[in-house]
C-alpha cells in the first residue's frame, strides 16, 4: 500500500448525498480483473453530463473530493477506491462514509476523513468561491486546513500507523502465524468444511 | 458480564487481542464470486501466498452468468474473461467452485445457505455486501473488499474495528399480505441509510421469531441497506429445523455437540444494547421505495412525498434529485405509478418461498400488456424445486420469463437490464440511479406486490387485484 503522510491539492466540492458505489463506479466496470484502470468509470453517469462538477475545466487536476454525506453506501466494491485513485484523488472528505467503504479506502492509501457537516459546508463554500484554493489534508497532525478553516479529524492510531507507514496488513498478520495456528487447533469438530461430501 | 448475541460471536472468534490493535478474528467461511477475487488471487500469486484454508473456502458464479442460453458460449467477452479467471484461479489455487451449468450453481447467498455451510455461531465473509443474509442463522456475517478478500484467502483472519450493538425489536402480528420485505424496507425507512452505520444489528421480538429462514434472510439481507455492519438473528429451533440433514450440517454426535454451542447463542437478559429501536408489526403495510436509496421508502398506500416536506437539507436535496431520476410528481399516489418491468429474484428474494409467493399472485391471471416480468431463481436448486411443484408453468401461462439462476437483473452485470427511461418493480435490494440499467428506475417491493404489479401494471399489491378475497379467503 502507498503511504499517506500528508497531501495538499485542490478541491472537488461533490453536492450529493448518498453517493452510492453504483454511482462511483458502475457494476459493468466491474468486470475487469485489475486494479487499474478504472478512472473512466468514475461517477460515469454522472459525468455524461458536461455541468457536472468533475467535467469543469477549473476542477481539472483536482485530487481532493469533499462529498456529502454517506458517501460510499451499497455494495463492498473495492474499485469504488481504484476508481477514486485512479483519476487522482488522493483524499476524500465527509462527514459520513459507509463502512466497508471506508475499510477498503484505508487499505488502499486512499485518505477518507470524516468531519462535521459543517466544516464539510464550509469547505463547500470556500472551493466553490474559488477553485483554485488548495486543502492540505494532514494525516500527522490529524487536521485539514484550509484558507481560514483548521479542523481536527479523528483516526485511530493503528490505522493512522498503517498508513503512515503504508503497511501490508497481510504481512502484519502473518507474523501471529503461531496465534492463528493456536485457534486452529481449538476449533471444535463440529464446525463444517467446504469440501465436498 | 452479560453479553448480546454478537458479542458472543465475536468473543469466540478473537485469535489475537492486544492494546492499540484492532481484535484479528478467525473466519469459519469465505465465499467466493468471478467479481470481487481475480486481483485478490494475484496478490496472492505476487507474493506466493497459498489459499490457508481450502477446506473453509468456496466459490460460484453469479453476478455475470446469463439467465438464457447457459449451454452456449457467454456473448460478453469481459464477463466471459472473468468467469474464466475465475475458474482458473479456483484450479490453480484448489478452491472448490459450482460454474455455470453446475447444480449447485446460484447466489452465493443462496448457495452458502442451502448447503447447510451457513450455521449459528459461524464468522462468515465474502467480498460482496449482501453477506449480511447469513445473519439469519445467528452468524456473523458481513461484506468485505477485495484487499480484505485476499486477506482471508491467505491468513483465515481479518483485523476488525470494534462494532455497537443495536437491537431491532418487532414485536406483534405481521398483517396478511405483509412479508419480511416490507418489514425490512419499513426499518431502512425509519433509520436511513446510515442510521446502522457502525452497528451490528439484532432483529429480535415476537414477529421476528415467528419468521421462516427464508424471511428472516430477506431481513437480514438488507441491514446493509440501512448502512449496518451486519444483521442478526438468534438462532431457534427454526433454524436448527432448517439446518438438519442438509449436505454439510453436522451429523450424528457433532449434531447433539452443535446444537448445544448454538442454544448458547442468544442475547442475555440484562445485556444492554448500544442502541433500540422498537416496531409494532401490526403497524405495518405493504412497502415500496419511490426514490433513489433504499431508505426512501413509503407505505404503498401512500403518495409520492414532497420534497418541501423534509426538514434536513440533505434530505431534501436527496428527495429532489430523485424525483427528477424517478420522473415522479409529489402527491401522485404510488398505487398509480406505471411499470414496464417486474424482476423477481436476487439474493434477497430468489428463494422458494418467494417463488412461491409470487406465483400464488399470478396464478391463473395475466401479467399487463406490455409489462415484462422476469423470474430468476436464486440458485439452481430453487430452480428445480420450483419446477417440481410446477411454479415454472404458473409464471409462464401468466406470461412471465421464467430464466436460469443468477444476481440478474439485480445489478444488470449480465444482459438482463432495464433500457433508459424503464421503470421497474423488483424484488431486489438497491434503487440506486442505473443500478438496473443505465437510466433504468426501480422501485424495491416484496414478492407479492411484485406479482400484482405485473398484472395491473401499476405498484399493487394482491389485495388490489379483482377477485383477491376469493383467492386470499
Amino acid at each position: 500500500m502507498e503511504a499517506f503522510t500528508t497531501h495538499t491539492g485542490r478541491a472537488v466540492p461533490l453536492r450529493r448525498s448518498n453517493a452510492d458505489t453504483d454511482q462511483i463506479i458502475p457494476a459493468h466496470w466491474l468486470k475487469k480483473v485489475t486494479r487499474n484502470g478504472f478512472e473512466d468509470g468514475l461517477f460515469e453517469a454522472w459525468r455524461k453530463d458536461p455541468e457536472f462538477v468533475l467535467n469543469r475545466p477549473e476542477r481539472q487536476g483536482a485530487t481532493v473530493l469533499v462529498a456529502g454525506p454517506d458517501f460510499g453506501t451499497g455494495s463492498s466494491r473495492e474499485h469504488a477506491v481504484w476508481a477514486l485513485q485512479n483519476y487522482g484523488f488522493k483524499a476524500v472528505i465527509s462527514s459520513r462514509f459507509a463502512d466497508i467503504f471506508r475499510g477498503n479506502s484505508l487499505k488502499n492509501g486512499l485518505l477518507t476523513v470524516i468531519l462535521p457537516q459543517e466544516t464539510v459546508e464550509e469547505l463547500w463554500q470556500l472551493t466553490e468561491a474559488d477553485p483554485t484554493i488548495e486543502i492540505t489534508v494532514d494525516l500527522q497532525a490529524r487536521e485539514v486546513r484550509a484558507e481560514g478553516i483548521t479542523a481536527p479529524f479523528e483516526l485511530d492510531d493503528n490505522a493512522r500507523w498503517r498508513l503512515l507507514n503504508g503497511l501490508d496488513d497481510i504481512s502484519l498478520t502473518l507474523q501471529n502465524e503461531a496465534d492463528i495456528a493456536a485457534y486452529e487447533a481449538e476449533r471444535p469438530s463440529y464446525k463444517p468444511q467446504t469440501l465436498q461430501v | 458480564m452479560a453479553r448480546t448475541l454478537a458479542e458472543k460471536v465475536w468473543e469466540d472468534h478473537v485469535v489475537r487481542r492486544a492494546e492499540g490493535e484492532p481484535d484479528l478474528l478467525f473466519i469459519d467461511l469465505h465465499l467466493l464470486h468471478e467479481v470481487t477475487s481475480p486481483q485478490a488471487f494475484d496478490g496472492l500469486r505476487m507474493n506466493g501466498r497459498p489459499v490457508r484454508r481450502l477446506d473453509l473456502t468456496i466459490a460460484t458464479e453469479d453476478h455475470n452468468t446469463p439467465t438464457l442460453d447457459i449451454d452456449k458460449p457467454i456473448a460478453d467477452p469481459v464477463s466471459r474473461t472473468q468467469l474464466e479467471t475465475l475458474r482458473k484461479n479456483c484450479a490453480e489455487f484448489g478452491v472448490r467452485l459450482h460454474p455455470l451449468g453446475d447444480v449447485e450453481q446460484g447466489v452465493v447467498h443462496v448457495v452458502g445457505p442451502q448447503l447447510g455451510l451457513t450455521q449459528p455461531g459461524m464468522t462468515v465473509v465474502c467480498g460482496d455486501s449482501h453477506t449480511s443474509t447469513h445473519g439469519a442463522f445467528g452468524a456473523l456475517a458481513f461484506g468485505i473488499g477485495t484487499s480484505q478478500v485476499e486477506h482471508v484467502l491467505a491468513t483465515q483472519t481479518l483485523p476488525l474495528a470494534p462494532f455497537k450493538t443495536m437491537a431491532i425489536t418487532v414485536d406483534g402480528e405481521l398483517p396478511g399480505g405483509v412479508t419480511a420485505k416490507d418489514l425490512i424496507l419499513a426499518i431502512i425507512a425509519r433509520i436511513g441509510t446510515g442510521g446502522g452505520q457502525g452497528y451490528v444489528i439484532e432483529y429480535r421480538g415476537s414477529a421476528i421469531e415467528k419468521l421462516s429462514m427464508e424471511a428472516r434472510m430477506t431481513i437480514c439481507n438488507m441491514s446493509i441497506e440501512a448502512g449496518a455492519r451486519a444483521g442478526m438473528i438468534a438462532p431457534d429451533r427454526t433454524t436448527f429445523d432448517y439446518l438438519q440433514g442438509r449436505p454439510h450440517a453436522p451429523q450424528g454426535e457433532d449434531w447433539d455437540a452443535a446444537v448445544a454451542y448454538w442454544k448458547t447463542l442468544r442475547t442475555d437478559e440484562d445485556a444492554v444494547f448500544d442502541h433500540e429501536v422498537v416496531i409494532d408489526a401490526a403497524s405495518l403495510s405493504p412497502f415500496v421505495t419511490w426514490g433513489t436509496n433504499p431508505g426512501q421508502g413509503a407505505p404503498l398506500s401512500a403518495s409520492v412525498p414532497d420534497p418541501a416536506g423534509f426538514e434536513d437539507p440533505s434530505d431534501r436535496l436527496a428527495a429532489e434529485k430523485a424525483l427528477e431520476y424517478m420522473a415522479l410528481e409529489p402527491g401522485t399516489p404510488l398505487r398509480e405509478v406505471k411499470v414496464d418491468t417486474v424482476f423477481v429474484g436476487s439474493c434477497t428474494n430468489g428463494r422458494i418461498e418467494d417463488l412461491r409467493s409470487a406465483a400464488s399472485v399470478v396464478k391463473g391471471r395475466r401479467i399487463a400488456d406490455g409489462v415484462r416480468m422476469l423470474v430468476v431463481p436464486g440458485s439452481v436448486r430453487v430452480a428445480l424445486q420450483a419446477v417440481e411443484e410446477g411454479l415454472d408453468k404458473v409464471f409462464k401461462e401468466a406470461g412471465a420469463e421464467w430464466r436460469h439462476a443468477g444476481c440478474s437483473m439485480c445489478l444488470g452485470m449480465n444482459p438482463d437490464q432495464l433500457a433508459p427511461g424503464e421503470r421497474s418493480a423488483s424484488t431486489s435490494n438497491r434503487n440506486f440511479e442505473g443500478r438496473q440499467g443505465k437510466g433504468g428506475r426501480t422501485h424495491l417491493v416484496s414478492p407479492q406486490v411484485a406479482a400484482a404489479t405485473a398484472v395491473t401494471g401499476r405498484l399493487s399489491s394482491p389485495a388490489d387485484l379483482p377477485g383477491a378475497a376469493v383467492l386470499e379467503a
